[in-house]
């Protein structure tokens, strides 16, 4: 086992050197600078012009930059954003629990409403039903996430009123951040309703980032459970007399969860770029919006250190996800 | 045990004055982005001064609600030296700064915040002039430095503003943002505290609205500052609902979220206008779309082949497909609402077979080969660019003038525009102090050729008019030279001035006495709610 941990860890090491220079890189291949575009039609002296470039490192060579901006990150510092001047951990730390609570509504859903689709498509392979699963699902996964988002405001919230358009709570409760996780934090205030608002104003968002994930879990769980229900043992199961929903949901489905929970670890990517859409359909106040924006401003601290902190995430999600991919499946961990 | 007992008295406390507070009038407006900070000096973005100029600051003169006229706020009244080099300020008094967390004020406004305010982003080794960042862009923009010599203090209640050269604009100069008046004695405190920061974050003004908190990216909260000089303000909450999206601001205007929203779509407008419940208020912005034609290039350095292509290009078909009736179309480099708009200026009309022969006559035959530049983004004066700039290809086609379109990306776009690389470019302008000065010599001066005057057109007689009417105080003379000065600008014709944009608001019928601002500005001071 710790072979392996060892083994993972090792290969993260070069990721993030990739992940450096390619944020770097990409930064910086973005045409246009901070300056011009703060500036606007009014335009700015080329003294000044240069003077704010020579302030903000930019007029250094790239190699020293970037070296410079190593040196910065491995002592912890990820620099100030050149809009707001405040630092860009702070400003990630203070948005970061308002996507994670998103990311695991939307994962939760997905789990919820994929897991048993997909269970139902393969037992009943070749039904009107599983048709009609796999139709719903293709077709949520090729729905543009701020299509769809738009789709289920107008229906939910503007047309039948069911749901609040836009944002984490009313704004008429104010609520104070304790945990950054809005349901918690209702719950710790206190306020009549305060919770109901939270929980309804996330329902929306939750349908809209899950519905990828949703259709990527069903689909790996139908077809995975194919595969698992045609073996031999299955057959004996059967044979033994077993009861239809013993065989599926005890016998079949614990072999099948296993791409799947790769599926979902992998559906950590997925859910923090359809962040980026989700939340600026529905003005959710997380990484998401904040790393548009960032594009938006030609804001090079937070851009760099946003995706480099989002990655981070990403990637230790991935590793716990194959450790625990470890843990389900003992082959994995005693493979060379 | 006890500590449960205590979190639920707290909890049932907490409810009732939830309960109690929304018997309080609450207007809420969904804002179309995240302000960069509080101090208005630092920044140059609308949606930032929304959030903090307007409603926290005032300055010492303002602009009338919904209009571009100066009226006293901070200084009751003024002098103005008949030389024009020297402005004396008299203060108002009684005014109270903001009481919040971090800062009891212990006396009223007085002149040393005046020179804090002024002299921080003035002079460089003033002890704040380096906080936040310390770039003062607007200060900068507008050429303060060069044109500031000194402020001083006069008494308590009288500050002194002296020139280097006379400048008539300046009044209206220290009606914009950049001149909002901060508290001297919370920045001393903090500064002794060791927290400067706070003076730019948790701001300290004497505006109506004082702030009470900000969530990032999500949310704006004021509440009505009290003893407010000039009456507290009619709504007891102000709170700004951040929405980026125009189609999002309108579902949540629709469902009752919020009560006034800034930029929707164009294509919305119609349905929004018959929704019930919703009132859409419109306004001409203070604003110009043009072509800049490159004056320095042949053969658009003869001004004959200027005006040939004026005549070419179709006006009314561009505010129709471009603007979807929310533009009038521009004649004059400045827009209607500001004084000394030249009415009796003739616009030239669509003729392509007189650009034809103009043409001809200039010795451009068929097959001018040049460039339209398009900007890659949305402004308030140019919805659409692109499709504008294909609109104009096809009329210059027909006339014989084979125009390649061309674009960049925006900062890119503006820094070779700037450098005059190309032949023709689309740009447009929105005013800052309501003075023809921050149209005509920004745009067309001699002093801008190389700047933001993208037509590089330099007309001694035009620029001359320009400068008597910076170092006149009359406005009645300023406004003869002003208007006189269109004249030229129609006759050289180095633009082809192409629309006023037309801002639109829509919001609830339960809002009532909303001014759409000129600047383009959003102010809740004065607004009540039914």
């Amino acid at each position: 086992m710790i072979g392996f941990l060892l083994r993972r860890l090792a290969l993260v090491v070069p990721t993030f050197i990739g992940i450096t220079l390619l944020t770097f890189a990409l930064v910086r291949l973005i045409p246009g600078d901070p300056i011009e575009m703060m500036a606007g039609e009014r335009g700015i002296e080329p003294e000044r012009h240069a003077e704010l470039r020579a302030e903000m490192g930019l007029d250094d060579p790239l190699l020293i930059q970037y070296f410079s901006y190593i040196g910065d990150v491995l002592s912890g510092d990820l620099g100030k954003s050149v809009v707001t001047k405040t630092s860009v951990l702070d400003e990630f730390l203070s948005l970061f629990p308002a996507t994670v609570e998103l990311a695991l509504c939307a994962l939760f859903f997905a789990i919820v409403v994929g897991l048993p689709l997909g269970i139902l498509a393969a037992v009943r392979r070749g039904s009107i039903l599983d048709y009609s699963t796999m139709a719903v699902s293709l077709t949520g996964y090729s729905m543009p996430i701020f299509w769809w988002a738009l789709l289920l405001i107008l229906t939910f919230s503007v047309t039948l009123g069911w749901t609040p358009v836009s944002g984490r709570i009313s704004v008429m409760f104010d609520v104070d951040a304790v945990t950054g996780f809005m349901l918690i934090d209702t719950l710790l205030a206190g306020e009549e309703g305060a919770f109901k608002s939270a929980a309804s104003h996330l329902v929306l968002p939750a349908i809209a980032l899950g519905t990828i994930p949703m259709a990527v879990v069903a689909r790996m769980t139908r077809s995975s459970m194919l595969e698992v229900l045609s073996e031999d043992y299955i057959r004996t199961a059967r044979a033994k007399g077993l009861s239809p929903f013993r065989v599926t949901n005890v016998h079949a489905l614990r072999n099948a969860l296993i791409p799947v929970v790769t599926v979902i670890g992998l559906a950590v990517g997925i859910l923090f770029a359809g962040a980026i859409l989700t939340e600026t359909m529905f003005s959710w106040p997380g990484v998401g919006k904040w790393l548009v924006e960032a594009v938006r401003r030609r804001d090079y601290p937070t851009l760099q250190g946003g995706v480099l902190l989002v990655a981070t995430v990403v990637i230790v999600v991935n590793v716990t996800v194959d450790l625990l991919y470890g843990l389900i499946n003992p082959r994995i961990r005693h493979q060379k | 045990m006890n500590t449960k007992y205590f979190n639920l008295v707290l909890g049932t406390a907490l409810a009732l004055g939830v309960s109690a507070s929304v018997s309080a009038k609450t207007l809420v407006y969904c804002s179309e982005g995240s302000p960069e900070g509080f101090n208005p000096s630092l920044y140059t973005a609308g949606t930032t001064f929304d959030a903090s100029s307007r409603p926290i600051f005032n300055r010492l003169v303002e602009f009338e609600r919904g209009a571009t006229n100066i009226v006293p706020a901070l200084a009751e009244s003024w002098d103005v030296s008949p030389d024009g080099l020297s402005y004396t300020f008299k203060l108002r008094q009684g005014v109270k700064f903001h009481t919040t967390d971090d800062f009891t004020p212990s006396r009223d406004f007085n002149a040393d915040d005046v020179l804090y305010s002024i002299n921080r982003q003035f002079d460089p080794n003033h002890p704040d002039h380096k906080l936040s960042g310390g770039a003062y862009e607007y200060f900068n923009g507008m050429d303060m430095p060069a044109l500031l010599k000194s402020v001083e203090k006069v008494d308590d209640h009288t500050v002194r503003f002296n020139l280097n050269k006379p400048e008539a604009p300046f009044l209206a100069n220290l009606g914009m943002d950049f001149a909002s008046i901060m508290s001297a004695e919370y920045a001393d405190k903090m500064r002794a505290a060791g927290t400067p920061d706070l003076i730019d974050q948790n701001p300290v003004g004497t505006g109506p609205f004082q702030l009470t908190k900000y969530v990032k990216d999500s949310v704006i909260r004021y509440a009505a500052h009290p003893d407010y000089w000039a009456g507290k303000a009619k709504i007891d909450k102000l709170i700004y609902s951040i929405t980026p999206d125009a189609a999002v601001r309108y579902a949540k205007l629709k469902a009752g979220e919020c009560h006034v929203m800034p930029y929707p779509n164009p294509a919305d407008l119609e349905e929004m206008k018959s929704t019930a419940g919703i009132m859409v208020m419109e306004q001409e912005g203070l604003n110009v779309g043009y072509l800049a034609f490159n004056t320095e290039k042949a053969p658009f350095s003869d001004k004959k082949v200027r005006q040939a292509l004026n005549y070419a290009i179709n006006k009314q078909a561009i505010l129709d497909a471009v603007f979807l009736g929310a533009g009038k179309a521009a004649k004059n480099p400045i827009p209607p609402t500001i004084w000394s708009y030249n009415d009796a200026v003739k616009d030239y009309p669509y003729d392509p077979a007189k650009a034809k022969a103009m043409l001809a006559e200039a010795g451009v035959t068929d097959g001018l080969e040049t460039n339209i530049w398009a900007m890659p983004v949305q402004r308030p004066y140019n919805p659409n660019a692109r499709r504008m700039a294909e609109l104009m290809q096809a009329d210059l086609a027909k006339v014989g003038v084979n125009a390649k379109i061309v674009t960049y990306e925006w900062g890119e776009y503006l820094k070779r525009s700037k450098a005059g690389e190309h032949d023709m470019v689309l740009l447009g302008w929105t005013g800052d102090n309501g003075d023809p000065d921050n149209f005509l010599h920004v745009l067309l001066g001699c002093a801008a050729a190389q700047g933001a005057n993208r037509a590089r057109w330099c007309h001694k007689p035009f620029d001359d008019l320009l400068m008597q009417a910076k170092a006149s105080t009359d406005i009645g003379e300023r406004t003869k030279l002003y208007e006189e000065a269109q004249l030229i600008f129609k006759e050289e014709a180095p633009w082809y001035t192409i629309a006023h944009s037309v801002v639109f608001m829509p919001m609830s019928d339960k809002v009532v006495d909303y001014k759409i601002d000129p600047f383009g500005g959003h102010i809740f001071y004065g607004v009540d709610l039914k």
